[in-house]
């Protein structure tokens, strides 16, 4: 913890947000997924993260990584390409008070790491997973990613022909009790997702819109600043508040709608276009993929279900960690081994 | 044959094998035959004969042949043997052809109608009117293909003198809780018992005669023995995906976790096992769990070692433990995936890209497949690393006798992982700096609390401290310090057996080549070739090892693959000696034999 400087608030746990950050990000000045590492840093801070607790979890890519930009109280692996969902599951295992962050490209999540995303997604392994989406392989130079959208088209002219894979309504499809889509150019939605996202028990499934100035930003393209700002829909105005806060807030009855968490934790969503119902799995999934017909970007808290088990809890594991158990409770007494042995006489 | 009335009396002639034999019975996969196989094996077990079995089934669920063999020895040799004394044809479809390669004068147990005495002269014909013997004792149509089974086992047990007693414990044991199985079954096997007294003489070929070779032993496979060392090693994490010969491992496993991992306050599990997507997820999140502080495996065979092998490299860059089976077989996806051999010895020895070198265990019996599993999560964390243990399909699945296996009373070695206290303590602490100078750092788990230790964990391109560099020393640093900690590995993994007759020509063999290797060292003995034999129980290779190949003139490397891998790394690691190795190789997809080396090895003499 760095000595806090009189100027800079503290949160709950004494904490200035400066104990949050990470190393020098080292990605292209204007990059979205910098935006992003601002707002989990912001979200960490004012939810009162216990840095050590942190476990953060990349693939590669660009995307990938910004885990050393943020958190440094918190240990990272940088993984292997597509593979980071594997890691979160056994890291999120051997210690099931970690609290863990995987970040991804489009490229890493819904090319290479279909597979692992869908899984991770399925078992609801207890993490928020983020996909840093810009339609492209950002550190490769700029090939098109499985997200990018049919007729986009790269800097060099070349047409994408195929049907983009949506990871939001793909989570929603494999029970996913929480499916967000933000805009890394809107940092007040994107905050209270994640410090929503931090208070819940299963896999968050963030899909954050992340231009990527370099290879994407072109006029040409369905990912660029200014083509998603045109195309921003925000479905509600969020508010997110702590369990420890919730007695002190005063909630507006009426047009906002509450969902708990099972900490005690409140979502507040006040809808914004349409009776939009962030509970409703299969309205969810319709609204979703009008907006997509229509060329826009839905965004905000698309589906959430609160109650889902995570994995260590679908594995009734014991609640401390595994990897801190003794060999006192580990290893069978020389009595079992007897019996297992005799009964193979 | 004539009826014989008379009880059976052990009849023994100067040339009877007693308790020296091998029995091969062909039949249908799917047919319950297992269940019979085991059972006749067992028996003879219990007679205290010394045995064991081959089950060689196909990649199939039912309907394609299988056979099973078991070898009785007086002298304790377990390895397949190349003859066999007594053949059980249960398969019309693969009857002529076996009868075709059986060895003059063998016994052949078959079912009438086949008429299979038509064929050859030169063997004792027994013919069985199996569905007679069906039909009158299972009132049951829809059972009468399993009992079929246990008439032959009744038979057989007549034939070769095993006491019915044992077999009908033997039934009981495997059907252990399903009584009426148990009844059906004892009574199928009395049925072609009580036949064989009416309608058979006595033989005096082969028999089984009493004696107290296997008091005390258990029966148990590989994949059940490290299953159990992993359950005494304390493991917690377990990520996995199916795959023959390595399944049952797990399975195993688990039936073991279910009963022996439950905290007994709470009622909750110690160990979390998922079977994951695949065998890249699998070695995911085994390396995951071990880096955040868990004992973590996997089970996999060779196609799921290649997946996993980009995996396996960052694990061993990162330094991050976890412990991986291979239970090999032979070769890649269709073919012959339910055959044994050792031929992913080179693919674990370096498995990824980039410079890797890694610790590989070869266990040679039950009792090792027990103690090296319990030792591999002890090496995983002390050397941060991932380890790999190499069995094979002959000994991860097949029956073998065994002593029990002793209490691991050693304990668990978590190796250097600093704790929040010592973190604070630490000066100038780094991830990856070699404060030992034995090329092992030490490690903070995430979750410690106390504001310390925390790092960022990459490929290769990191400093001692454990930050992004791309610099040629760093670099450097990171690959030698890494050459060092598998130096210091040889002082810490299984040293090498030997079995010495005073020789300067060498035998080497490791794994589940061992019994045949044993063997064919006493019967080259017998002919007047002495060998001193050394069983490789580990890589890297420790220093008695290093001595062995200075000292022997020649090095007779026995293994189970058509390149000679073994002998491959063997050469590379002593050039100098490159001529002295000899590869005695076996790889058609059986289990080896002793003739096959002992054939070999008298070539290699002659030349
Ligand atoms: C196995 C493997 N194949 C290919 C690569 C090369 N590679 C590195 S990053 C990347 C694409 C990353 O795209 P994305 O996940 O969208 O991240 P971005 O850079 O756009 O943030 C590829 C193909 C690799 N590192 N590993
Ligand atoms: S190439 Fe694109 S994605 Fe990568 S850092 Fe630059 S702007 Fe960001
Ligand atoms: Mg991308």
């Amino acid at each position: 913890m760095t000595t806090p400087t009189p100027a800079s608030p503290a949160n709950k746990l004494g904490f200035t947000k400066q104990d949050y950050v990470g190393s020098k990000s080292t990605l292209c000045a204007g990059c979205g997924h910098d935006a992003i590492t601002a707002q989990i840093i912001n979200a960490a801070f004012e939810s009162n993260i216990e840095g050590y607790r942190v476990a953060k979890f990349s693939g590669i890519g660009c995307s990938s990584k910004t885990p050393a930009y943020f958190i440094n109280q918190g240990w990272g692996f940088n993984s292997v390409h597509g593979r980071m969902p594997s890691m979160a599951t056994g890291a999120s295992l051997a210690n099931r008070q970690l609290i863990n962050i995987g970040v991804s490209g489009d490229g890493d999540s819904m090319s290479i790491g279909t597979g692992q995303f869908v899984h991770a997604v399925r078992r609801n392994v207890a993490m928020i997973y983020i996909i840093e989406d810009n339609g492209v392989y950002g550190l490769t130079k700029g090939q098109f990613s499985a997200t990018a959208d049919k007729g986009s088209s790269l800097k060099s002219g070349a047409v994408n022909e195929l049907p983009p894979i949506d990871p939001c309504t793909l989570a929603i499809e494999l029970g996913c009790g929480f499916v967000a889509r933000c805009f890394s150019g809107n940092p007040k939605q994107l905050g209270a997702i994640l410090k929503a996202a931090f208070a819940y028990q299963g896999t968050v499934v963030l899909d954050i819109i992340s231009p990527c100035v370099t290879f994407n930003n072109h006029d040409a393209s369905t990912r660029s600043y200014k083509h998603v700002k045109d195309h921003d829909f925000p479905l509600h105005d969020l508010g997110f508040i702590q369990y420890s806060e919730v007695e002190d807030v005063d909630i507006a009855a009426g047009e906002t709608e509450l969902v708990t968490f099972p900490d005690g934790s409140k979502v507040a969503i006040k809808a914004i276009h349409e009776d939009y119902d962030p509970k409703d799995r299969f309205g969810a999934m319709k609204a979703i993929h009008e907006s997509m017909e229509k060329g826009e970007f839905l965004t905000g808290l698309l589906y959430i279900n609160p109650t889902q088990p995570p994995l260590p809890d679908l594995l009734n594991l014991v609640d401390e960690p595994l990897a801190s158990l003794d060999e006192t409770l580990l290893k069978p007494s020389p009595a079992v081994l007897d019996d297992i042995m005799k009964a193979l006489m | 044959m004539t009826a014989s009335p008379a009880a059976p009396s052990p009849t023994q002639g100067a040339k009877t094998r007693i308790n020296d034999f091998s029995i091969q019975v062909a039949t249908v996969n799917g047919s319950g035959s297992q269940t019979a196989n085991t059972v006749l094996l067992r028996a003879i077990f219990q007679m205290g004969v010394f045995v064991s079995g081959k089950n060689l089934f196909p990649s199939n669920i039912a309907g394609l042949p299988t056979w099973f063999t078991i070898r009785a020895s007086a002298k304790g040799y377990v390895a397949r043997k190349a003859s066999n004394e007594m053949l059980i044809l249960m398969n019309p479809e693969t009857a002529k052809d076996d009868i075709a390669k059986a060895d003059v004068g063998a016994l052949v147990i078959y079912d009438e109608p086949l008429q299979l005495d038509k064929l050859r002269s030169d063997l004792s014909c027994i013919p069985v009117p199996f569905q007679k013997l069906v039909t009158a004792s299972c009132p049951e149509p829809k059972l009468h293909k399993l009992v079929k089974n246990m008439i032959y086992v009744g038979v057989a047990s007549r034939v070769l003198g095993v006491d019915m007693a044992e077999v009908k414990k033997a039934i009981a044991k495997q059907l252990k809780g399903k009584d009426k199985a148990i009844e059906l079954n004892q009574n199928a096997a009395m049925a072609g018992y009580d036949w064989a007294m009416e309608n058979l003489p006595d033989q005096d070929q082969v028999r089984v005669v009493r004696d107290n070779k296997t008091q005390g032993l258990i029966i148990v496979d590989g994949n059940e023995a490290c299953a159990l060392g992993a359950l005494f090693a304390g493991c917690t994490v377990v990520g996995w995906y199916p795959i023959t010969p390595a399944s049952t491992l797990v399975e195993t496993f688990i039936e073991y976790a279910q009963e022996y991992r439950i905290d007994p306050k709470t009622g909750k599990s110690t160990v979390a096992i998922v079977q994951m997507e695949d065998e890249l997820a699998s070695a995911g999140v085994v390396l995951a769990a071990g880096w955040a502080g868990a004992r973590s495996m996997t089970s996999t065979s060779g196609p799921g070692v290649s997946l996993m092998s980009e995996f396996i490299g960052l694990g061993y860059y990162v330094e991050a433990p976890g412990v991986f089976y291979n239970v090999a077989r032979t070769g890649p996806s269709t073919g012959l995936p339910t055959r044994t051999q050792q031929s992913d010895i080179e693919l674990c020895a370096k498995c990824s890209h980039g410079d890797t070198q890694h610790i590989n265990l070869y266990p040679g019996n039950m009792e090792e497949c027990f103690q090296f599993s319990y030792d591999a999560f002890d090496l995983a964390e002390r050397f941060q690393t991932p380890i790999f243990v190499v069995t094979d399909l002959d000994l991860g699945m097949q029956n073998w006798s065994s002593k029990p296996f002793d209490y691991p009373t050693k304990p668990y070695d978590r190796g250097k992982v600093l704790n929040q206290q010592q973190l604070a303590e630490a000066q100038d602490w780094g991830r990856y700096k070699d404060v030992d100078g034995d090329g092992i750092p030490y490690r903070s788990l995430p979750g410690t609390p106390g504001g310390k230790g925390a790092y960022f964990t990459r490929g290769s391109g990191h400093n001692a401290y454990a930050q992004y560099s791309e610099k040629p020393e760093d670099y450097l640093a990171v690959v030698d310090r890494l050459k060092r900690k598998y130096e210091t590995a040889k002082t810490y993994v299984p040293k090498p057996l030997f079995r010495n007759l005073g020789s300067d020509k060498g035998l080497l063999a490791f794994g589940s080549s061992n019994p045949a290797a044993i063997e064919a060292q006493d019967i080259l003995a017998e002919a007047g070739l002495k060998t001193d034999y050394l069983r490789l129980r580990a890589l890297p290779f420790t220093a008695e090892v290093d001595a062995f190949v200075q000292e022997k003139q020649v090095v007779y490397l026995v293994e189970q693959n058509r390149d000679g891998q073994m002998a491959n790394l063997f050469r590379e690691t002593y050039p100098e000696f490159a001529t002295k190795f000899k590869s005695v190789l076996h790889y058609d997809g059986h289990a080896i034999d002793a003739k096959c080396i002992v054939d070999q090895i008298t070539a290699f003499e002659q030349k």
